[in-house]
């Protein structure tokens, strides 16, 4: 598998298609593998890895290589224009032609649309292809968060059967529904202790594809919410509760948020509680599925029940 | 040397603890160690390291300074430094034990010393407990850092061979802690705390990283280290989060905040971490504009700016904890390891 990856960005660096490549590297183990860009046949021969370690999802990572792109382009059409009113006849720097090429896991591919639906990543900067999930490489047959859909928004797929056919993790939202099931002490006591390990690194909100705000409003030093003091015990737990508000109906459910937890915190639970409470109210929504469907949380149907915090689902979704 | 057998350790915590408050690593939810108060039942781990590092007790992520009341035409000042009381840690390994030793000499072997760190650690016994199964992760001998406790570490030694935990105090505050807990020890031969020395530096020496090479941080060459172009791989995937701060047993960096409380002021300092993007803030901005300064900053000071200020110590005592934790994996062995490999240095 990882030499069918390595061949085919080869080729596309050899023929210009691409001229960066978005993947995995060895690290010092194997499981210890860090995303990086590749930019040369050597480098690729040398570092580039796809195993089962590879869990990392690298959609988050093309806003910045694809800003990065456009700001080069912007530039270069800038000092055209000023060159034009220097000398009109002043020859025009041709713009620079820059493609970066992502390898996408089933997961990440959810990630990466919803990224491009939300306008941030030009989709003309990414040639993007369409990879195995690294659990399959793994002998496992679909991971914990599987939505059970194919590659999206993929220029082509490698090493993937495309007809097989794939059904959702049906045990997904078993551990939610577990927790809807505690009394409401009994939920805050489980949220309370998870919170309580805690360390505020920000590890979640950094890696997490859908946190991509310029800057967060934790990070505002003008006001008491920054991402360092914890006035009370109780501002991690609001840190955690308030993200996954912010991330309600344009969260994947990649993993990434509890897979880099240092703690082990299973923020999961919380994003699929949304994404539960989502598909139950206002009907089936998987974020980043495709570019057409409207966000669950920014369409408004005269049909959608009106639901408080304190939502009974046994009257009529809440409708009377 | 004293001893008491392994099934008979929780009579040790249960004498200690009832006295004072002990903390020791113990499992959580997550199947992770981190350092708890003991309490009637908590038993303590196996694990080999704490997610968290001890610098928590001496340093921990949000200390209470100062707490200013306006009470009628008075205004009340209340420091917390006065309510520490005694307590003893047990189960801490020798990398942590020597990262308290990277923080003493900037808090308080310096001028200023820093009187809430003083304060802690004079409140604290410390109670290291040798590495019997060092991790691939390990690389504390990288630094002569020795897990088999035979140099003196901590105010107490102790070590766990032939289901038996030998004690063997190193300070006043040491002895003081055995003539506490000599009711439930009795005397043994140390026969069997030399064997395991022995077993634990054979094991140290065959482990991946046991001797990196850190003959280029020897206090020259900083500017061609600083200058190098290796800062631009090691930061390319940093995502800017903390995690490699605050679960580092040297990183003592901190912020000060006060917190208005509608009738007075109450002042905290916290953990900062030099990967976020407000750190050292001034005026107009953080001074070190993208990641690939702050990742430079953080292993710059680990191996070069520390130890040129403190007789070549290094800040890193290999314990491995940023090679487990880093959510993009980079770490301070692929540092070095890049430092010596690139053709720029």
């Amino acid at each position: 598998m990882q030499e069918k990856l390595i061949e085919r960005a080869k080729t596309l660096l050899a023929e210009g298609k691409v001229q960066k490549v978005l993947g995995w590297k060895k690290g010092l183990f194997e499981d210890d593998i860090t995303p990086a860009v590749f930019t040369s046949a050597e480098e690729l021969d040398k570092d580039f890895v796809f195993n089962k370690y590879c869990k990392a999802n690298l959609s988050k990572y093309l806003v910045k290589i694809t800003k990065d792109i456009e700001i080069k382009k912007s530039t270069t059409r800038m000092n055209n224009t000023m060159a034009k009113q220097r000398d009109p006849n002043a020859a025009e720097t041709p713009l620079p032609k820059e493609v970066v090429l992502a390898f996408l896991k089933p997961s990440d591919t959810y990630s990466f649309t919803q990224l491009l639906k939300e306008n941030r990543i030009n989709r003309d900067d990414v040639y993007a292809i369409g990879v195995p999930c690294q659990d399959t490489l793994d002998g496992k047959e679909l991971c914990d968060n599987c939505k059970g859909k194919k590659h999206v928004s993929c220029d082509e797929l490698l090493g993937v059967d495309e007809n097989a056919e794939i059904t959702p993790n049906s045990k997904r939202m078993e551990e939610v529904a577990k927790i809807e099931e505690m009394t409401p002490s009994e939920r805050f006591e489980f949220w309370r202790g998870e919170f309580s390990r805690c360390i505020r690194c920000n590890a979640c909100r950094n890696i997490c594809p859908a946190c991509t705000c310029e800057k967060c409003v934790f990070d505002n030093n003008a006001l008491y919410t920054t991402q360092k003091v914890a006035e009370t015990d109780f501002e991690e737990n609001l840190f955690h509760i308030i993200r996954a508000w912010h991330v309600a109906g344009r969260c994947t459910d990649c993993g990434e948020c509890s897979r880099v937890c240092p703690q082990h915190i299973p923020l999961y639970l919380l994003n699929r509680k949304f994404i539960k409470d989502i598909n139950e109210i206002y009907g089936e929504y998987q974020a980043g599925a495709d570019m057409e469907t409207k966000p669950a949380m920014l369409r408004f149907e005269e049909s959608d029940p009106e639901t408080t915090i304190v939502y009974d689902r046994s009257k009529n979704g809440g409708n009377e | 040397m004293l001893c008491i057998s392994k099934d008979k350790i929780d009579s040790l915590f249960e004498l200690i603890g009832s006295k004072q408050p002990l903390y020791l690593p113990a499992d959580n939810n997550s199947g992770k160690a981190d350092f708890v108060k003991w309490e009637k039942g908590k038993k303590l781990s196996s694990a080999l390291k704490t997610v968290r590092s001890a610098k928590d007790f001496f340093f921990p992520k949000t200390e209470h300074m100062v707490s200013y009341k306006v009470e009628g035409k008075e205004i009340k000042v209340e420091d917390p430094r006065k309510d520490i009381e005694d307590f003893v840690i047990f189960g801490v390994r020798s990398c942590d034990a020597k990262g308290f030793e990277c923080i003493d000499n900037v808090y308080l072997n310096m001028n200023p010393v820093d009187s809430y760190y003083k304060n802690r650690r004079e409140h604290g016994t410390v109670i290291t407990l040798a590495c019997n199964e060092p991790e691939k992760t390990c690389f504390c001998s990288t630094y002569k850092i020795d897990a088999s406790l035979a140099n003196a570490s901590g105010d107490v030694s102790c070590w766990l061979a032939d289901d038996k935990y030998y004690f063997q105090p190193n300070t006043e505050k040491g002895k003081k802690f055995i003539e506490n807990a000599k009711t439930v020890l009795s005397e043994a031969d140390k026969k069997p705390v030399e064997l395991l020395q022995k077993e634990i530096q054979e094991k140290t020496e065959k482990l991946p990283f046991a001797h990196l090479n850190l003959s280029k941080f020897q206090g020259k060459d900083m500017l061609k280290i600083f200058n190098s172009k290796i800062w631009d791989s090691v930061s390319q995937a940093c995502i800017g989060c903390g995690t490699c701060t605050y679960i580092c047993p040297t990183c003592m960096c901190f912020d000060v905040r006060d917190f208005d409380t509608g009738n007075g002021i109450r002042q905290v300092r916290c953990w900062d971490s030099c990967m976020y993007n407000d750190f050292t803030q001034m005026a107009a901005e953080n001074p070190r504009h993208t990641q690939k300064e702050r990742s430079r900053q953080r292993f710059m000071h680990k191996l070069m700016y520390y130890p040129m200020a403190h007789e070549g110590m290094f800040s890193c005592v290999g314990c491995g904890r940023c090679l487990e934790n880093c959510p993009i994996n980079m770490n301070i062995v692929k540092v070095i390891n890049a430092v010596n490999e690139t053709d720029d240095i």
